[in-house]
């Protein structure tokens, strides 16, 4: 089998795609009120620290931050597989009547938003929660359905993609293995 | 029926003959031993090339379970192991049930190991009655029944007056005494040696000195009393300090050790394997060397085994609460003979801790080829290597921490009054 | 990214410092799940653990099963009682019974020293959780209390950590010593003679001192073991009054070890034997952390042997 590996998206494209996904965010939701973002450790809490910058930029105001760890809520977890530490999840406040906006790197069988959503709940009962992705590349098992995408991107099952961060967690491209 | 043994290899400290040499048994008695002899017409003729022929093995300090505990072993399994490990007598302890305080039980033992055993067994009578340390019990009628010594072996006789008067009336009985010598105040709750061991893996231990202190006072009952004392199953260097000492002074001591006090250190309980479980319980690596220091410089007569077969249900169980104690019958002698390899005995100084100093001290007309004496003759196989496993043995129990060691040296074959009663190479005995 | 790769915890001497720092980070974050107001996370629905108590702890016991419970799992408390140990049935047996009820972590204390290695090899297919075995070891302790010297330090390593009393009979002295000495840290111990095992400082990073002024001179940390009664008071040592004076731990000597040192204790305490209540409720005490450290640790735990199978 032959390896390849093809940058689908590079550091402007990637910043060009969240900014777009900010205004988006702040168009649906008529500005900042009751916003939280919250990404799924730990790429998507990279990106979510991004998003929080560039609507900063936008809309002069910071929204509140915080990060999800979904080890405890997989359901996929078995003894097959041997335990890696569980990461900590932070949110800085009480979700209860919030607009949450999750967010992912890679929206792929949709499990990880499921096991998300989860360990949101037991942080409060959100307004809603709204799904913002960069790549979202098919293959959904589950009816979950990103609100916000940077990239819709056709993949077949035996390629991976990946969303490629520098030391101090920027976004540095994305990337297709085959 | 006779029998004619050629070619082997004899060795017979006794008559200082180490040659090859054939021997000629006419019913049960060694009638001739010399170069070139011709077999009687009709004599069973067995080729001895290669092996060495020696007096036949006795293990002085076993446990054959036999009454009361039959589900470990019995003495006709017993005798089976012991004669495949080529003993063909074994002394065996009283804390049977009932105990051996009375001619009754020591008749019981004797009768069936003569009419169904596959060796000699001699039983060893209590010191106290019923074994329960309070007074003496009747040494008299239990050496007319067959006792060939006194022991309350498995416990220690903790009255140490009781003890000098038990060494002054066996004395006037001629009964040896075989002391277990242990303090229990200092044994406590202990389950194996006191040492790093013990302290790395928590369990509560035994220290040496509880061994120590108990051969001291023995031996020094011994020497006030002017009576001879057998210590048991000596396991520290302390107490081989002790036994030299007295011996150099002329008190009449005479020890025995086990093999496993010679190879194993409490490294074994490593795992809390309860195979590596006995009392006195494993050393450390200075007392294995001074016990193999005892062994070389004679302060220890005897190889003995403490067989002490033990059912699984009593081993295979939470390590506290184990029983104490391993077979050792079918690997003695391979483990014994790893000293003359190692260079500490010569192979006839082996023969004199295995046969001859055990006869000795306890008294019995065997552990010699003399003419004349009764044909219990050891044939070794010193070349022999084997695998010790559990599929293999005769006796009933499988308390062992030598199962999957590689054994050097084997029985050729064991033949007990003329009679071969166990040959590597047939089927045993059954 | 390291994982834990052990079916059974049964004793920190047989974990890395890798393994004990998985488990400490895992433990961070289990305590973020204990400060929620919904305490309970999905992860081991559907698990059965039984909690197997031959000896009496509410403390310990009580700890494991909120742990159990806050992951989820179905959690059953057995305490043999001491007439139905005595009517024969062995532990083996035991636990073929429980093995019926399909458990897939038994949690067990036990009086024996090395029993869980026994009831690990009879069921190959279940974890074991020592929660405490004879004069052994007691790893949620030994973790537990390696958190909370971290949470004040924010290391493990070059700290100076005495620890004083009965070290012979101690499980929390034994998985202290491992835990700590593999950690980088420097261990020393005191307690009258009575009750120093053979070999001690050949533990590890361990230096045996002869008296508590030498132990605690300088430490970072003092971590006082239980004194009992029925135990130490008959050969060990003359009386409670006389061990406290020389072994006790008060203001005073306190003043010796390092200025806001960590004081600890496994508990239950002796109030006026082992510590002063000055020390015990003073400023310098980390008792009740230890007790909050303790739930953390033990959801950790099962986490991980949950999951993986062993190399």
């Amino acid at each position: 089998m032959t390896y390849s590996k093809t940058v689908i998206l590079d550091e402007a494209g990637i910043k060009r795609a969240l900014t777009r996904i900010s205004h988006e965010i702040l168009e649906r939701n008529k500005g900042l009120e009751n916003i939280v973002l919250i990404g799924i450790r730990s790429g998507g809490a990279y990106l979510a620290a991004e998003l929080a910058k560039l609507i900063e930029i936008i809309e002069g105001e910071n929204a509140p931050c915080g990060t999800v760890d979904i080890t405890l809520y997989r359901d996929d977890y078995s003894g097959a597989m041997p335990h890696q530490a569980v990461g900590k999840t932070e949110i800085p406040l009480s979700l209860e009547g919030k607009k949450v906006v999750l967010v992912d790197d890679v929206l792929f069988t949709g499990r990880t938003i499921r096991a998300a959503m989860d360990a949101l709940m037991d942080h409060g009962r959100p307004e809603c929660i709204q799904l913002a992705v960069l790549i979202d590349r098919g293959h959904r098992e589950l009816p979950i359905r990103a609100d916000f995408v940077g990239r819709n991107v056709p993949t077949s099952l035996k390629e991976n993609v990946e969303v490629v961060f520098d030391s101090s967690h920027h976004p540095q491209e994305v990337i297709l293995e085959k | 029926m006779n029998l004619f043994i050629r070619g082997g290899r004899v060795v017979d400290p006794g008559q200082n003959i180490d040659e090859i040499l054939d021997i000629r048994i006419e019913n049960g008695v060694i009638t001739e031993t010399g170069k070139n002899l011709e077999p009687l017409s009709g004599s069973e003729v067995i080729d001895a090339a290669g092996k060495y022929a020696v007096p036949g093995l006795i293990d002085m300090h076993v446990h054959l379970r036999d009454p009361g505990f039959e589900y470990k072993e019995d003495i006709i399994t017993g005798s089976l192991a012991a004669a495949r490990g080529g003993f063909t007598s074994v002394a065996c302890m009283p804390n049977t049930n009932p105990v051996i305080d009375n001619k009754a039980v020591a008749g019981y033992i004797t009768n069936k190991a003569k009419s169904h055993g596959f060796c000699n067994v001699y039983p060893v009578g209590c010191i106290t009655h019923g074994m329960g340390g309070e007074r003496l019990s009747e040494m008299g009628e239990l050496k007319e029944a067959g006792c060939v010594a006194v022991s309350d072996d498995g416990k220690p006789v903790k009255n140490a007056e009781l003890m000098r008067r038990a060494l002054e009336y066996a004395k006037g009985i001629g009964i040896p005494v075989i002391a277990h010598s242990e303090d229990i105040s200092l044994v406590g709750e202990g389950v194996m040696n006191e040492g790093f061991t013990s302290t790395e893996i928590g369990l509560k231990g035994i220290p040496r000195v509880a061994e120590e202190i108990a051969v001291a006072r023995d031996v020094m009952l011994a020497e006030y009393t002017q009576s001879p004392i057998h210590i048991a199953h000596l396991s520290t260097g302390g107490g081989v300090r002790i036994i030299r000492e007295a011996k150099a002074r002329g008190v009449k001591v005479t020890a025995e050790t086990a093999p496993h006090y010679f190879i194993l250190t409490d490294d074994a309980v490593r795992g809390y394997n309860t195979n590596a479980k006995m009392n006195p319980p494993l050393r450390e690596a200075c007392d294995v060397e001074a016990v193999r220091e005892g062994l070389r410089d004679g302060t220890i007569d005897c190889i003995a085994t403490d067989h002490a077969p033990h059912h699984l249900d009593e081993k295979d169980i939470e390590f506290d609460a184990a029983l104490n104690g391993i077979i050792g019958l079918e690997s003695s002698l391979p483990l014994s003979l790893a000293l003359v390899d190692d260079g500490i005995l010569t192979f006839n100084q082996l023969i004199e801790k295995m046969s001859c100093n055990p006869a000795r001290i306890l008294g019995l007309d065997r552990g010699t080829l003399k003419r004349g004496a009764i044909a219990d003759i050891t044939l070794i196989d010193t070349l022999a290597e084997w695998v010790f496993e559990t599929g293999q043995l005769a006796s009933k129990s499988m308390n062992s921490p030598f199962f999957g060691c590689k054994m050097k040296g084997a029985a050729f074959a064991t033949i007990l009054g003329g009679r071969v009663v166990y040959r590597i190479d047939r089927l045993a005995g059954k | 990214m390291p994982e834990f790769k052990h079916k059974d915890i049964i004793a920190l001497r047989d974990l890395t410092r890798g393994d004990m720092e998985l488990l400490l980070k895992t433990a961070e974050s289990m305590r973020e799940i204990n400060s929620r107001e919904i305490k309970k996370v999905p992860t081991l629905r559907g698990k059965t653990i039984i909690n197997l108590f031959y000896e009496s702890s509410t403390r310990t016991r009580t700890s494991f099963e909120i742990a159990g419970k806050r992951l989820s799992a179905d959690t059953v408390n057995i305490t043999p009682s001491s007439s139905s140990a005595t009517k024969g049935e062995t532990l083996a047996d035991t636990a073929l019974n429980l093995l019926a009820m399909k458990p897939d972590i038994i949690v067990m204390r036990h009086s024996v020293s090395g029993s869980h290695y026994f009831l690990s090899k009879k069921l190959p297919n279940c974890s074991i959780i020592n929660a405490g075995d004879g004069t052994h070891e007691h790893p949620s302790q030994g973790l537990l209390d390696m958190l909370t010297i971290r949470d004040h330090f924010g290391r493990l390593d070059s700290l100076k950590v005495a620890i004083i009393g009965d070290i012979t009979h101690s499980r929390v002295a034994r998985s202290n010593i491992q835990g700590l000495t593999k950690m980088g840290s420097e261990v020393f111990l005191a307690g009258p003679p009575t009750m120093m095992p053979p070999g001690a400082a050949k533990l590890g990073n361990v230096t045996v001192c002869k008296n508590i002024k030498e132990a605690i001179a300088d430490a970072d940390v003092v971590m006082m073991l239980r004194i009992q009664q029925e135990r130490q008071g008959k050969t060990l040592m003359p009386n409670a009054r006389e061990y406290s004076r020389y072994f006790g731990l008060n203001p005073e000597n306190l003043k010796l070890a390092r200025p806001g040192a960590m004081v600890m204790h496994p508990g239950p305490i002796n109030r006026g034997v082992e510590m002063s209540s000055y020390v015990v409720d003073g400023a310098q005490s980390h008792i009740l952390r230890q007790v909050e450290n303790g739930v953390a640790v033990r959801m950790s735990m099962l986490y991980h042997v949950c999951g993986g199978e062993i190399e």
